[in-house]
């Protein structure tokens, strides 16, 4: 087992100028699930790739534990790719399938048997050794797979969106068993995924990346909390964080027909390239419907709730502002969640204020935290 | 809610619309099915015919149907051996609405042999290096185009008959990636993933006791490994000589062309005082004898069927006392002359069992054969009679080798 070091490590393809991976400083401890997230084109798949010696490191140099990696071929590494796509060998054991690498690296038979057996015990395959893949379930099936890579004993294990291809609920099963699993065996793992839901069940920490850059890393629940820059603040939570800039006249922003006041400190952090504007953030759920007229408050008119039980969101605009001035993610409109048993009708104005101190903002010009 | 079934193709195939697409595809009736054998894949795949054409359905998600379907049509416009992908269909649901995966579409390739049915037919003791060898040649052609396989197996490959050996073609893009250029770590990755499949793939017949015993799989597995390396550096290694040895880089290309590529760019440098010379091909082709088969008679064949055609044209030509006269003009009145009427005897019904290159080949081989044993010339038309009678006519048909009886390999795993 061991750490991995990414060291200002750098990636630029022939004939580009600007680097897929540019200066990406990383430290993942021995044992932890890190996830690389972000937008295609962001360069998660490329940092996975240049870890696993498929990319060529332009600048910097990659360390796993205290070796120098960089100029490793890939099969010397000591790392495994977990594939999406393993296929089974219909006439071999199922001991056979998760052992057949290691036979052909010419490990003696006894140590082959023990390796496949405490795999077998963590993966709840003891009783199928000897039995074909036929005989299994199609979960089971995947854990043969996953043993494959384990009998390796490998000191990291790299995952790019292994998830992809299954279809949503055998996804969510899936999910929940390599995170599982993963804390078991306690290999230092690295997961690629474009899907935020994921980096959020899975990972001990995410990492941001877009453009090449990395964004932020930390624990799901700093980067749900306190996301560093409007970007992962967009990219992290699921409805999406709603997002507006703001003029900012007497110590507050002002949203609609309503001024949410500021912190001292974050006016003292706004700089002349910001244009006396800041970027407001709140999530549906640090919203409060309160009584029209409350200090602080605004008005949103309802377009559509989506009922889901045990909560309801609420999708509409505010009033009194510019359409999609105020946003969630990708839409024009804004989120609130509300009260599944209280639900506005199609038109209906409610009054909502942020809830105290559940407000992020950011600088209108960098796009960086200020609160 | 209704979906309704999209079906892209970049030409309309309407008779794809007659398929059970509101079927989930393990579960489409025989009668739709052709009977070919699988490889070992984790996604439900089958074969359906349609008129007299043959066509792969395989099941995934649409993006990555989208996907692969893409890949293979970039892979086809560079001239790569692959299968050709005819349509993606979308928008599937069952009767009761409920949604059915995506599919991908692929032309079956006629004239091919799985790598299970090649082996249990255990033609010669060196049918495993022949195979090994076109493997290797199709994973040297990926690479010098920048394709990354990333799952380079026997079951996502094909092999066609091409002479006396085996061209092999690609079947399954879905892991694979287009890039500008690979880097080494990519090759040596994809070289050493094929290694680890291919040994896992003879592991696995021999396990099911369709492979003989004296067959050792990882020797195979390596020597794949040994054959393109060495194709590799025969295509891309810099060499250094001195300036008075410049018949090297005849020599050079004489060699890439041995090896059935054409050099489309050469590197050609001399140090300051011009007393080393180095080259590198920088840009090379394969299906060099090919091109120049298709140039000269308009046939297109593989590039060792073609080398062979070539031969027997260049004998024919000196046989016939013509090496004066345009190279064109004899190849047309070879093909009138020989080619064709040879290929005329072959009673029709029987052509189907092989291409007519690799019919061609054949009979030239029996010629050799009968000539040795008797001792005089034998005319292409006697051979042609006799190579029916006493070959052909005691072989399986190729065009679609059908299915065996081992049932359960196409195992999935999600």
């Amino acid at each position: 087992m061991a750490t991995v070091t990414f060291d200002h490590a750098t990636r630029v393809y022939p004939g580009t100028e600007r680097p897929a991976v540019d200066q990406l400083n990383l430290h993942i401890e021995d044992g932890e699930f890190l996830v690389l997230v972000g937008p295609s084109g962001c360069g998660k798949s490329t940092s996975l790739r240049m870890l696993a010696g498929l990319e060529d490191v332009n600048g910097g140099r990659i360390l796993i534990g205290d070796r120098d990696v960089t100029d490793v071929q890939p099969k010397d590494r000591d790392i495994a790719m977990v594939f999406q796509n393993y296929a089974l060998y219909p006439h071999m054991s199922v001991a056979d399938n998760m052992g057949f690498a290691l036979k052909i690296a010419g490990t003696p038979k006894a140590e082959i048997r023990q390796r496949v057996e405490e795999a077998a015990k963590i993966l709840d395959l003891t009783e199928y050794l000897d039995r074909k893949p036929k005989a299994l379930s199609g979960g089971q099936r995947q854990r043969v797979a996953m043993g494959r890579a384990i009998v390796r004993q490998p000191q990291v294990f790299l995952m790019d969106e292994p998830l992809s291809n299954l279809d949503a609920k055998l996804r969510v099963q899936t999910r929940t068993q390599i995170a599982s699993l993963q804390r078991r065996l306690g290999v230092t793992t690295v997961y690629v995924t474009h899907d935020q839901t994921e980096a959020l069940t899975m990972g001990d920490r995410i990492a941001v990346l877009k453009g090449g850059l990395l964004q932020q890393v930390g624990t799901p629940r700093e980067m749900y909390d306190t996301p560093a820059n409007v970007f992962v603040a967009g990219f992290i939570g699921s409805p999406a964080m709603n997002l507006g800039t703001f003029e900012v006249k007497d110590g507050a922003a002002q949203v609609g027909s309503a001024q949410i006041p500021l912190e001292r400190n974050v006016i003292a952090g706004m700089t002349e390239a910001d244009g006396g504007k800041l970027t407001v953030g709140f999530r549906p759920e640090s919203l409060d419907v309160v009584p029209a007229g409350t200090p602080g408050s605004f008005q949103v008119e309802t377009n559509l709730v989506e009922e889901l039980g045990s909560d309801a969101f609420l999708y509409g605009s505010l009033k009194g502002g510019v359409v999609g001035e105020l946003s969630a993610g990708d839409s024009d409109q804004l989120i609130v969640r509300i009260d599944p048993r209280n639900v506005p009708m199609k038109g209906e104005v409610i009054n909502v204020a942020i809830k105290a101190g559940q407000a992020h903002v950011f600088s209108a010009a960098t796009g960086n935290r200020l609160s | 809610m209704e979906s309704s079934l999209q079906i892209t193709a970049a030409t309309p195939e309407a008779a794809l619309l007659d398929l059970p697409w509101r079927t989930p595809l393990e579960e489409w009736p025989a009668e739709v099915l052709a009977a070919l054998p699988r490889g070992i894949s984790r996604h439900t795949v089958r074969f359906v015919r349609l008129g007299s054409r043959v066509f792969a359905v395989k099941e995934t998600r649409d993006h990555y149907a989208f996907r692969e379907y893409e890949l293979l049509r970039r892979l086809g416009k560079l001239e790569v051996p692959c299968v050709v992908p005819v349509a993606v269909v979308t928008g599937r649901a069952d009767d009761d609405g409920e949604p059915l995966e995506s599919a991908i579409v692929t032309e079956h390739l006629s004239f091919s042999l799985p790598y299970r049915s090649v082996f249990s037919q255990s033609l010669r003791p060196d049918t495993a290096t022949r195979l090994i060898d076109a493997l290797a040649v199709l994973l040297v052609r990926l690479h010098l185009i920048g394709f990354y396989w990333g799952d380079v197996s026997l079951s996502n490959t094909l092999f066609r008959r091409d002479a006396d050996r085996f061209a092999a073609y690609l079947v399954d893009a879905e892991t694979g990636d287009l890039h500008r250029e690979l880097t080494p770590g990519q090759r040596a990755y994809d070289l050493d993933l094929a290694r680890t499949n291919i040994i896992g793939e003879l592991f696995d017949l021999e396990a099911g006791e369709l492979l003989d015993e004296d067959v050792d799989a990882i020797a195979i597995g390596d020597a794949l490994v040994s054959r393109y390396d060495e194709l590799w550096r025969a295509l891309t290694d810099v060499e250094s000589f001195s300036a008075d040895e410049r018949w090297r880089v005849d020599e050079r290309i004489r060699r890439l062309n041995d090896l059935g590529f054409d050099v489309g760019e050469l590197a050609i440098v001399t140090d300051f005082d011009g007393a080393t010379v180095q080259i590198q091909p920088k840009v090379v082709d394969a299906g060099h004898h090919s091109r120049r088969l298709l140039r000269l008679t308009g046939l297109d064949v593989q590039d060792n069927q073609a080398r062979r055609l070539l031969n027997d044209l260049d004998s024919w030509r000196a046989h016939a006392d013509r090496l004066n006269d345009s190279e064109q003009l004899v190849a047309h009145d070879w093909l009138v002359h020989s080619f064709e009427p040879t290929i005329a005897a072959v009673p029709r019904s029987l052509r189907k069992k092989l291409e007519p290159a690799q019919l061609f080949h054949e009979i030239l081989d029996h010629r050799w054969f009968l000539s040795q044993n008797e001792g005089r010339d034998i005319p292409m038309p006697e051979a042609a009679v006799s190579y029916v009678d006493q070959v052909l006519q005691h072989r399986p048909d190729e065009a679609m080798i059908s299915k065996d009886d081992d049932e359960d390999h196409d195992l999935l795993l999600g």
